[in-house]
């Protein structure tokens, strides 16, 4: 029976063309809606695959009062239990997002519910830092795997396997243990109707911030130049073909 | 891709539905060297047509909305888009029976395949509804879906095919060019773009929910606004995977909960009108490039879905539980709401700009066909007047009128509107001088145009009791709902005495100028070279012989005209008259409305009040009928004109807007020795017209009915020339198709033994219940229904089959799926009441 | 001084991405006066490799060594890390922005308790130290300080051309065998699957490069991009969510994290274009760009495009190709 945690973040789903807040501290979501990115998409469904052993899976977020859309989204897809850390995300910088997370395994470990394995995504859609999970494992003084994409655990030990530069790597450790996914492992289920109407009447376990945020060291925002788009198009459709054949036979790539 | 042409004989804005089928219809039409652009890649750049759920529900209390749904899917179907999976609209509660039924009736009305049906043949059809958690259901077999986006690139296709038709994509409309012409009427001369300026003299807005931004490019208003509609996909489900294609369920439409659910091949498509009313502002929309999905479908708020989605599942808990099936997509789709729910069509204030907006994927194809018509001939063949753009008053053109008016109309999509229902916000727009005086009187006040309109007094009800049962009361809810016996009782006093009525909401406009006369007798079918101080009563034509309008001409001078006409529809007049101004600029026309407010006093004693407040001679010799002047009436200047539509002697007395409360004291105050009352716009717009048979434009009157049909032929045609004259020379020596007729409730009893009044709308049958096809090929309704007080009837008018147009012919009438009595009384203009108008004299 | 991470592919050389953190490295010692830059590496280095080093200006290359460094953990790695830079009193800990230098750097910031900047791009001062890294996918870049000292930061692949130095480093090896607490080593790899073999080997020397992206639907969706890519003698590239789909090896990816082209002509193929991918092939001279998306920004960047699915595309594209040779 495995009770993991798993950590997710509201980020703007920046799939389209970024705009900033009016103060640069932020993205501004109006137009592209918010989401949860797809490494932590990947990590909720293998926390809710490894508690199907009998555990509970529970979702973490430290966000501001909308963040709770994102823990539901989870609840629909077979997380158990939500915990909402209450804070304005951009005040808090890796470390501090690391010291919040590593206070609610603590509590709840207090409460009786431990967690023997958090899981994370490898890096946030948004900031990027890459590092939370690995400074949440010190702040718990637990052993990290980074960038995995498939996850298991069977006798108290966690396997892990995800692509390394000199091939496609395993590693094996005992629990607890932090985690962090990459996408591309599992599919992430979508909701279910019955899944929606029973996250809507989910409890969320709600809670303040432990400490003062040291923050991101985050000076501004700023977005690349666009460049002018050149672009000359072919055609549309195979109907294109000797449109291409031409142009590289201009090109003198089609000699042979 | 094609570049941007430097002119165009007409260019087109958008490739949506309506674009597409714009460039069709007006290519077919003859239109040569059309240009149509979007700031979008083809076949879908993203706008409302991309994300449309797509389905066609043809029943529609509206006969202009379903007379284009219908060509909209006669269209769809010749194209080979659209399929048939029929449709259930199903009642959770009584009250939606009701208002089932009522449904039943505009479908008869309207000659679509029908019927009630019990939960268990909804069952039969749609094996995975919940049985237990509706009473019955509206069953319409031709409801479909179709796939608009092929529809679009067919019609644009078969433009392109003729060779007039040049498509060019990612190019975004900058600007819009004006010019001044003659009048101070402005005309469009030049689209600016990113991809270069086009010259043209004719270009259409058929941009969706952007349009309100292209129009301000111009200094035009088009006003609607981008709302919200969500939608969410869930699949697979097993039960739709079995079958074949991408519908094989019909539609069920959940009216209670504002949702429908639709098969879209595996998946089952929840859409849904209950939540709040989410709106945007144009400038608001994403760029192409900001958005995730498109422009159109924005970011899914599921927190307003939610208790959709509950009610959703309650219905079909097999089928959206199924093991597997999952939310796979979400969106807030973003479609055009205007403040009277109508799209926007026609030519603008500024000459050669058109739009063609708001319009929905279920009247799109119709909707291109008319316009091009409209822009073609100057007329379309589907009367199009609740959707012209001229029909706005200035105060609907605001933005925030808009945003409040759709924010309350939203929860109406799915509603049970009644015929009667009045707004709740944005109400005091424009106010009589009266107003105050009116409401310490009671005045329910009633809204037409933005004026406020007493519709009856509630200090009045002391009258109830005199009368008796001859006020005509209603037992049932539904039919006495925005109506008073207050209403009969004003009419029988002003019958009795006399009545002082506030018209205000007239819309007034001046001719002056050398030709004057020739601007009148262009526009008008009666004569109007008549001596000055005559009033002239008139219908308006279009070329082809249907009705513009209806109204009343004034000649104050050689080269004065004044012209009065209902403030409904007093803006597209307005612009009729203006579009036929002479281009020398010589005569003009002037908008008196805001300025000159206009008391109505009528009844028995009528010239005795009036004679008590004037020294100048109000006799019938000294002030015949038809005739009009100036008075000195207690102490104000008044343009006193003869004329009435209740059928009594009286005056309609207009009076600058600052005197206006003034004389309204003094007519109540001599008015009452003589037993006269205030009487409301329940009297002066039905009881006391639909007694005297007087009919109304956009009821009895509009541009698919002819004068022949209508029975206003007048012996002789005058000589001069006039808009239509030459269809309508043609009309009068042709039988008529249909004939308007004045019929009688003969008995009210239902079933229940509750008396039901008809409120409009209802299809007239045979008296055992069968089907009536006029030479139209359309099935007789009522155009107009309300109580004839001094002729103890319930009165009822309708164009019925030429055969069936004879006095004392035995009808029926349906109401609420029951049948009623009716019996034909009139087949002409000839009144019920007073049929010789000696009370007029 | 500078500590710099480096990496080295399994048969001995320096990747590129670190030889470009040891140029960025340099650029930032110039501007700081002239600063020395140590290199460290994992094993025991050939001399052609500490040749390299040197060459970038490395002053020494520290090699870590010892049992605690036959299979990859970042905790250890970090240890070794930071055992050379307290030695040497480094103002700067850096690698390159890869999945082991974003990892070992966190390692070493969650030990010393300072900030990190990942996938930094520029400098713009020293004092305060402001550097300019890539957020939200390279959409947007923020502006960060890092006043503390060691500043620890990745830089983002291909954020500068790897280039030698003028005047070569002395390029002393140091081999280091630092003491590894067991508790560090707890998570490390256990085992690596042999990658399948580089078919892709002249990806970055390719004439014509054909990609694929998240178009290609599945790992069966390669088939006619295979074939076109054999008609023109091309190479395989691909994004990197391909790769983390595991349709295809990660040695065929293009990007940020993978490798960087400049072909004659690459033909991108349903790839939308974000700027990880964006940084690996910008210096393509012709950008044919094949995707069903018009606004992509791979499109819009492209110098030419063919709008519609590459299933049906591509298809008729090889037969068209193979009828003019007929």
């Amino acid at each position: 029976m495995t009770n993991p945690l798993v950590c997710v973040k509201r980020v703007v789903d920046a799939t389209s063309e970024v705009v900033l807040t009016e103060d640069a501290q932020g993205v501004d979501g109006r137009y592209a809606g918010f989401t949860t990115s797809a490494h932590e998409e990947c990590a909720v469904e293998l926390a809710v695959r490894i508690a199907a052993d009998g555990g509970a899976a529970t979702v973490v977020t430290l966000g501001d009062d909308d963040a709770v859309e994102q823990l539901r989204a989870a609840l629909a897809v077979g997380c158990a239990a939500a915990t909402h850390v209450v804070a304005d995300p951009q005040a808090f910088g890796p470390a501090d997002v690391a010291r919040e997370i590593a206070a609610v395994v603590r509590d709840h470990e207090a409460a009786g519910t431990p967690h023997e394995l958090v899981l994370l995504g490898n890096d946030a859609a948004d900031t990027g830092d890459f590092q939370v999970g690995i400074r949440l494992a010190y702040e718990l003084g637990w052993p990290v795997v980074n960038g995995v994409s498939t996850v298991s655990v069977a006798d108290g030990e966690v396997t892990a396997t995800g692509s390394g530069p000199d091939g496609h790597e395993t590693f094996r450790l005992p629990l607890p243990a932090v985690v962090t996914v990459l996408e591309g492992g599992v599919e992430p289920r979508y909701p279910s109707v019955p899944g929606r109407m029973k996250a809507k009447k989910a409890p969320i376990e709600e809670r303040r911030p432990t400490a003062d945020p040291v923050g991101p060291s985050r000076v501004r925002l700023v977005l690349p130049p666009p460049s002018p788009s050149t672009v000359q198009v072919l055609g549309e459709g195979p109907a294109s073909a000797p449109a291409v054949v031409d142009l590289f036979e201009q090109l003198g790539v089609l000699a042979r | 891709m094609a570049d941007v042409p430097t002119t165009a004989g007409v260019v087109v804005i958008g490739a949506g539905i309506v674009g597409n089928s714009l460039v069709h219809h007006l290519t077919r039409l003859g239109w040569t060297d059309v240009v149509q652009i979007d700031k979008g890649a083809l076949p879908n750049p993203g706008g409302s047509t991309g994300h449309a759920s797509n389905f066609i529900f043809t029943v529609d209390h509206s006969r202009e909305i379903t007379d284009l749904t219908l060509d909209s899917v006669a269209q769809y179907k010749e194209m080979g888009v659209f399929t048939q999976s029929g449709g259930f609209e199903i009642a959770r509660t009584e009250e939606r029976m009701e208002e089932l039924r009522r449904r039943m009736s505009s479908a008869k009305a309207w000659g679509i395949e029908s019927e009630l049906v019990s939960p268990a043949f909804v069952k039969q059809k749609v094996p995975f509804i919940e049985e237990d958690q509706f009473i019955g259901a509206f069953w319409t077999p031709g409801v479909g879906v179709v796939d608009s986006l092929r529809a679009g690139t067919i019609m644009r296709e078969r433009a392109l095919a003729t060779g007039e038709l040049t498509v060019v994509p990612t190019v975004e409309v900058t600007g819009l060019d004006t010019e001044e012409g003659p009048h101070g009427r402005r005309r469009i001369t030049r689209v600016r773009t990113s991809g270069g300026d086009i010259e043209a003299k004719v270009v259409v807005i058929a941009a969706g929910v952007w349009s309100p931004k292209l129009g301000d490019m111009a200094g035009i208003s088009i006003p609607l606004t981008p709302a919200v509609h969500q939608m969410i996909s869930v699949g697979p489900c097993p039960q739709l995977t079995e079958t074949e294609g991408e519908i094989s369920f019909p539609i069920v439409r959940d009216m209670d909960t504002f949702c429908y659910e639709r098969q879209h091949g595996a998946d089952m498509e929840v859409g849904s009108y209950a939540h709040r009313a989410i709106l945007h502002e144009p400038e608001d929309i994403p760029s192409i490039e900001q958005a995730k999905l498109s422009p159109t479908e924005m970011p899914f708020t599921s927190d307003d879905f939610d208790p959709q989605l509950e009610q959703a599942y309650e219905l079909m808990p097999e089928l959206l539980g199924a093991e597997g099936a999952e939310m796979r997509y979400a969106i807030n789709g973003l479609l055009s709401l205007t403040c009277d729910g109508n799209p926007i069509l026609g030519e603008s204030e500024v000459a050669g700009l058109w739009t063609a907006s708001a319009v929905w994927i279920k009247e799109g194809p119709g909707v291109g066909r008319a316009v091009a018509e409209w822009m073609t001939d100057g007329h379309s063949e589907i009367d199009l007047h609740h959707s012209d753009i001229a029909r706005f008053h200035e105060h609907q053109k605001r933005r925030e009128h808009t945003r409040l008016r759709t924010t309350e109309s939203f929860i109406k999509t799915y509603g049970i509107v009644h015929p009667g229902e009045q707004y709740e916000s944005d109400r005091d727009q424009r106010l009589s001088p009266m107003h105050d005086s009116q409401a310490k009187l009671g005045a329910v006040f009633f809204e037409t145009a933005g004026w406020e309109r007493p519709f009856w007094y509630e200090t009045n009800a002391s009258l109830l009791e005199a009368y008796g049962d001859a006020v005509m009361p209603r037992e049932h809810e539904w039919d006495s709902r925005w109506w008073s016996p207050i209403i009969n009782a004003e009419h029988l006093r002003m019958r009795e005495a006399a009545a002082v009525i506030d018209l205000s909401a007239f819309c007034i406009f001046d001719i002056e100028g050398p030709e004057a006369l020739d601007v009148v007798q262009k526009t008008c079918v009666a004569q109007c070279d008549v001596a000055v101080g005559k009033v002239v009563y008139t219908p308006v034509l279009d070329a082809k012989g249907g009705f513009r309008s209806d109204l009343t001409v004034m000649r104050l001078g050689d080269e004065h005209y004044r012209v009065v006409t209902g403030g409904a529809h007093g803006m597209a007049d307005r612009a009729w008259f203006s579009g036929h101004l002479p281009e020398t600029g010589s005569t003009t026309l002037t908008d008196l409305t805001d300025d000159v407010s206009t008391i109505g006093i009528w009844g028995p004693r009528a010239r005795d009040i009036v004679s008590s407040l004037t020294s100048d001679d109000v006799s019938d010799a000294g002030f015949g009928f038809l005739s009009c002047r100036e008075i000195e009436l207690a102490g104000t200047s008044v343009l006193a004109s003869r004329i009435s539509y209740v059928g009594e002697l009286g005056w309609e007395l207009y009076v600058p807007m600052e005197h206006a409360a003034g004389l309204w004291e003094a007519l109540l105050e001599a008015g009452a020795p003589h037993g006269a009352v205030p009487a409301g716009i329940g009297v002066y717009g039905t009881t006391g017209r639909i007694e005297k048979g007087y009919r109304a434009y956009g009821a009895e009157l509009d541009s698919e009915r002819t004068i022949v049909e209508a029975g206003m032929q007048r012996p002789k045609v005058k000589a001069a020339h006039f808009v239509g004259k030459e269809a309508y020379l043609a009309q009068r020596e042709t039988a008529p198709s249909t004939v308007l007729c004045t019929l009688t409730v003969d008995d009210h009893t239902s079933a229940s033994g509750a008396r039901r009044y008809m409120l409009g709308g209802e299809p007239i049958l045979t008296r055992d219940g069968g089907t009536l096809t006029d030479g139209h090929g359309r099935h007789p309704y009522v155009t107009s229904a309300g109580s004839a007080p001094s002729l103890g009837k319930h009165v009822l008018l309708a164009y019925l089959p030429p055969d069936q147009a004879v006095i004392g012919n035995q009808l029926a009438v349906s109401y609420m799926e029951e049948l009623y009595p009716v019996t034909v009384g009139s087949v002409d203009a000839t009144p019920l009441l007073d049929p010789t108008n000696e009370r007029i004299r | 001084m500078i500590v710099v991470l480096v990496e080295v592919t399994p048969t001995g050389e320096v990747v590129e991405t670190s030889r470009e953190a040891m140029t960025f490295a340099r650029d930032l010692a110039a501007a700081g006066g002239g600063v020395p830059i140590d290199a460290v590496v994992v094993g025991h280095p050939d001399d052609a490799l500490v040749g390299t080093l040197a060459s970038y200006g490395a002053r020494r290359v520290h090699a870590l060594t010892g049992a605690a460094y036959d299979s990859f953990s970042g905790a250890a790695w970090a240890a070794g890390l930071m055992a050379v830079r307290e030695r040497a009193g480094a103002v700067v800990v850096t690698a390159a922005g890869t999945s082991r230098g974003n990892e070992v750097l966190a390692h070493v910031a969650a030990r010393s308790a300072l900030p990190m900047a990942a996938n930094v791009v520029s400098f713009s001062s020293l004092s305060p130290f402001t550097v300019t890294r890539q957020v939200v996918g390279g959409a947007a870049l923020e502006e960060m300080s890092l006043s503390q000292r060691p500043a620890i930061f990745t830089l983002a692949g291909h954020a500068v051309e790897a280039a030698p130095a003028a005047t070569a480093g002395a390029g002393e090896l140091v081999v280091e065998t630092p003491d590894v607490a067991d508790a560090d080593l707890l998570a490390r790899v256990i085992s690596t699957e042999e990658p399948e073999p580089d078919l892709s080997g002249n990806l970055k020397s390719a004439r014509v490069v054909v990609g694929a992206g998240r178009g290609a639907g599945s790992a069966e969706g390669f088939d006619d991009l295979l074939e076109l890519a054999e008609l023109l003698d091309a190479s395989l590239g691909v994004s990197r969510v391909v790769t983390s789909l595991g349709w295809r090896p990660h040695h065929e990816q293009v990007g940020q994290t993978g490798s960087r082209i400049s072909p004659d002509l690459y033909i991108p193929c349903g790839i939308s274009g974000a700027i990880q991918h964006w940084a690996g092939c910008s210096s393509a001279k012709t950008i044919l760009a094949i995707n069903t998306d018009p606004d992509a920004p791979m499109v819009t960047k492209a110098t030419h495009a063919v709008i519609g699915d590459l299933h049906e595309i591509i298809p008729a594209v090889n037969a068209e190709i193979r009828r003019r040779r007929a």
